[in-house]
């Protein structure tokens, strides 16, 4: 086996490993394991849309970060300050961060890779700066926490113990289970939508515009359609965080959070649905993990940093790539006769 | 009127530190069509270097020059390393490298030297005091900030426009394939282009440090986006377009601030939503700045 | 007269897709040797193989060293210049800057090389400062000769300078050719569709076919050859 194929499966394992660690070890479901495992469900809700639209299509998005503030912000507006029932925020945040991925994604397709990672890389970066505006006062309470614990439009106050199906359960629970609950539901979307007419679209603007093009593909439609849903994923999985943690603020939105998104994708490995599990779990618990080695400030982010590298330089496919390759000897041997 | 010279002076004193970093970004892009996203965070780790040197008692300029000499080598280090087996290859692979790097350096920033306050000396590199001119308070430091890249510019384009090794540079760049086959060694041209790039972002970052203390490992974030907003106005290709587009960034972004109390929008804040703003219009209506080259090919 | 380059058994490969089988060839000091043969039949891989761009196995030589697997760069050194399919100029460069850039591996007489490649192409000196990329293509194709000279090459590498270009160039460009070989004793591996140029222009002269060459021998002889008349010649 060469020493690069050799490379490959030992990352592989590793991350896989790690993810496993992570999954299991770190939630001891409490309730800090249970906002836990739905901040991982968020991510893994984020890094479905960012996949369909950096993965599948090919249109880089480093400002991914900043759609979940809009789904995040349009929850907490709705909740803390008109009394929207936290539930129906939901679909309402994917709505609006769906317009605002829209928005962003018609001049997006004037702009080549490289301008729109630049573009999006200053969308993360301004996001905090764009919240804590005064003239947005309205919306964004002008930098100002929305706090959303104690308001009655939140289930159970985000303190009082929730009933559902007539089983009594903490709020952390419940948010947790709402989370992967919706995260299956997208699951299924999103594999539907890849797995047809749409899907089959999408790569072919990947892998080539030209040949896509020729093939009476409309690059602008779906280009532009990749970024409103994938937008509208981010947005649902701000609304969720926000129900999560009950309260929204600028700083819950930093630059730092698309580029974790990006890292999750990568790890996951672009194009992938279910990668993205891995990818989420390996964002989500790194920090954790990380802890074990030093407490220091920045360590989490070397990780981060240092798993990037490496999987684009010996494993671009990710860990789901990886994953394939090295099973596939396994199924060609059962499956074929020799 | 006072108040506009005044800002107009400091707005091309920040402006010079985007410029600096802008030209680090160019330099990268034409040898080598990458944008290196890590180039605030490199320019802050060799700072943090710097910093280090001085607080083992290396005088200031010394640690100056061998930090500049510890970019260089940085730089060439991390491309025949890390960028190398990926250059050629699609856009978004590199992206997500350098975004890769962005993030790591950042962290092993703040791993190594955590989140302490740390100066410079006082009055280095330039002294703090300033000039009176016709009831203008001129800072000596913005006006040597100004000096030393407005000369960095000039050594720039003496070494690319004419010298040997400066012509090999741009013909790397531009056409490595007969680059190889008139002899030049590709490899190294683009390693030296980030060589020289790391450098010019280490100055970046001590004038950063300089001009707004404390030391801190997020520092160069927002430089980095205004430095791209410089580079994109100027023409990613075009280091004059860089410094243009940093001095006009720098002085524009004090102007709209101060002026902004006739307008009441509160703009002292919104400096990078601004400088978005810029980079997008222009990437939209004109992507090649205003000093970029559209290329020019006969078919 | 010893073989200035000389290929023994090359195979050339892009990735999966074997290209050449086995091929040798040689071309003396001072010969001008021609590569003939269909589209597809790895005529321009084989200058490419022995420029060090493709992946190549086998022997190739030149001057006795040893170069099968040698980078672009040190073929350059040693004496090799390779006009590519396209050219290979750099268009965004003036026409200046190109010759200088042919000029790279020199240490110095720079003026001299300059003077004698203006010698052949006169022209130059009054477009020095136009952009590479805005000359007309066999002017391009000129300027190309023109910077593989000023690299005071031993042996240049051709490939396929007729493309594209009118009839009355392409007989200007290899009748300069053919004067810096006589002149300068500047050995030529000319790659070419275009045979009968080819063929008039070169002592000796290798068919390829699928990959291999399937014959060689001196040009005037393959002129009359039958087989090479009809697939080649048209008559």
């Amino acid at each position: 086996m060469s020493r690069l194929a050799a490379a490959r499966v030992a990352v592989t394992a590793i991350a896989l490993a790690a993810a496993t660690v992570a999954v299991f070890l770190a939630p001891r479901w409490d309730k800090v394991g249970d906002i836990k495992g739905a901040q991982m469900g968020v991510y893994f809700i984020a890094l479905l849309g960012l996949n369909i639209v950096t993965g599948y299509t090919g249109q880089i998005s480093l400002g991914h970060g900043a759609f979940m503030a809009v789904g995040g912000y349009t929850t907490a507006i709705l909740v803390a300050d008109h009394g929207v029932r936290d539930l129906w925020t939901i679909p309402i945040a994917g709505l609006v961060a769906g317009i605002a991925g829209f928005l962003v994604g018609v001049p997006a397709l004037r702009l080549s890779g490289l301008y729109l990672a630049l573009v999006t890389f200053g969308l993360a970066v301004a996001m905090p700066d764009i919240l804590s505006w005064d003239k947005l006062e309205r919306v964004t309470h002008g930098g100002k926490e929305v706090q959303l614990f104690g308001k009655p439009a939140l289930t159970g106050k985000g303190f009082a113990d929730v009933s559902i199906l007539g089983q009594t359960v903490t709020f952390t629970r419940a948010v947790h289970y709402l989370t992967w609950a919706v995260a299956l539901v997208l699951l299924v979307v999103a594999w539907l939508l890849l797995r047809g007419p749409p899907g089959r679209a999408f790569r072919a603007v990947r892998d080539s515009e030209v040949a896509a093009t020729s093939s009476g593909v409309n690059i602008a439609a779906y280009k532009t359609f990749a970024f409103a849903i994938s937008a509208a994923y981010a947005g649902i999985a701000g609304s969720l965080l926000v129900i999560a943690v009950a309260f929204a603020d600028p700083q819950a939105f930093p630059a730092k959070l698309s580029l974790t998104l990006l890292v999750g994708v990568v790890v996951a490995g672009l194009g992938s649905l279910w990668g993205v599990l891995a990818g989420a779990a390996f964002i989500e618990f790194l920090p954790d993990a990380a802890v074990h080695v030093s407490k220091a400030q920045g360590v989490p982010d070397t990780v981060y940093g240092a798993a990037l590298i490496l999987i684009v330089l010996v494993l671009p496919t990710g860990v789901a790539g990886g994953l394939r390759r090295a099973l596939t000897p396994l199924t060609t041997r059962l499956y074929t006769r020799s | 009127m006072v108040q506009f010279a005044q800002q107009v002076v400091s707005g091309l004193a920040s402006g010079s530190i985007y410029a600096a970093l802008a030209l680090a970004i160019v330099i990268i892009y034409r040898s080598t069509g990458v944008v290196n996203f890590a180039q605030g965070e490199m320019a802050t780790f060799t700072t943090f270097i710097a910093w280090t040197l001085v607080d083992h008692g290396v005088g200031y300029w010394p640690a100056f020059a061998l930090t500049l000499l510890i970019a260089f080598a940085g730089g060439v280090a991390l491309e025949r390393i890390v960028v190398r087996p990926v250059e050629g290859g699609p856009v978004l692979t590199i992206v997500i490298l350098t975004i890769g790097l962005f993030i790591m350096l950042g962290g092993l920033s703040n791993w190594i030297w955590k989140a302490e306050v740390r100066s410079f000396p006082p009055n280095r590199p330039f002294p703090t005091s300033t000039w009176d001119i016709g009831g203008v308070a001129i800072s000596k430091q913005d006006v040597g900030i100004l000096g030393v890249t407005l000369g960095l510019v000039l050594l720039l384009y003496l070494l690319f426009q004419h010298t040997k090794i400066g012509l090999a540079l741009r013909a790397s760049a531009l056409n490595p394939a007969a680059s190889r086959l008139v002899g030049i060694r590709v490899g190294w041209m683009l390693a030296l282009g980030w060589g020289l790039a790391a450098a010019i972002g280490a100055i970046a970052g001590m004038f950063t440090a300089a001009a707004s203390p404390p030391l801190d490992p997020n520092m160069m974030r927002p430089v980095l986006i205004y430095a791209f907003a410089a580079a994109v106005v100027g023409g990613l290709t075009s280091p004059v377009g860089a410094v243009l587009g940093g001095l006009t960034i720098g002085v524009s972004l004090n102007l709209i601030a101060t002026y902004d109390s006739h307008l009441h929008l509160d703009l002292d804040r919104m400096r990078l939503p601004i400088a978005l703003g810029a980079i997008l219009i222009v990437l939209l209506v004109r992507p090649a700045g205003l000093f970029g080259r559209a290329a020019v090919r006969r078919v | 007269m010893a073989a200035l380059l000389e290929l023994g058994g090359v195979d050339a490969n892009y990735g999966q897709l074997q290209v050449l089988h086995g091929v040798s060839l040689s071309v003396g000091e001072g010969e001008v040797v021609a590569v003939l043969g269909g589209n597809g039949a790895g005529k321009t891989t084989t200058l490419r193989a022995v420029s060090g761009m493709v992946s190549t196995s086998g022997d190739v030589r030149f001057a006795g060293e040893r170069i099968t697997r040698a980078s672009p760069e040190r073929v350059a050194r040693l004496g090799v210049a390779h006009v590519p399919e396209g050219r290979g100029i750099f268009s965004e460069l003036s026409v200046f800057e190109n010759l200088q850039l042919g000029a790279y591996l020199r240490r110095d007489g720079f003026g001299e090389d300059y003077e004698r490649v203006r010698g052949y192409f006169p022209w130059l000196e009054t477009r020095r400062d136009q952009q590479a990329g805005t000359l007309s293509g066999g002017e391009q194709q000129m300027l190309a000769l023109a910077r593989a000279l000023m690299a005071g090459p031993r042996l240049l590498l051709l490939d396929e300078p007729s493309l594209g270009l009118a009839p009355i160039v392409v007989r200007g460009l290899f009748e300069i050719v053919v004067e810096l070989n006589e002149k300068e004793g500047l050995a030529v591996l000319v790659v070419e569709q275009n045979a009968k140029l080819a063929l008039r222009s070169s002592s000796r002269a290798y068919v390829l076919e699928v990959g291999r060459v399937a014959l060689e021998g001196p040009s005037a002889e393959l002129a009359e050859n039958e087989s090479v008349r009809k697939a080649y010649l048209g008559y």
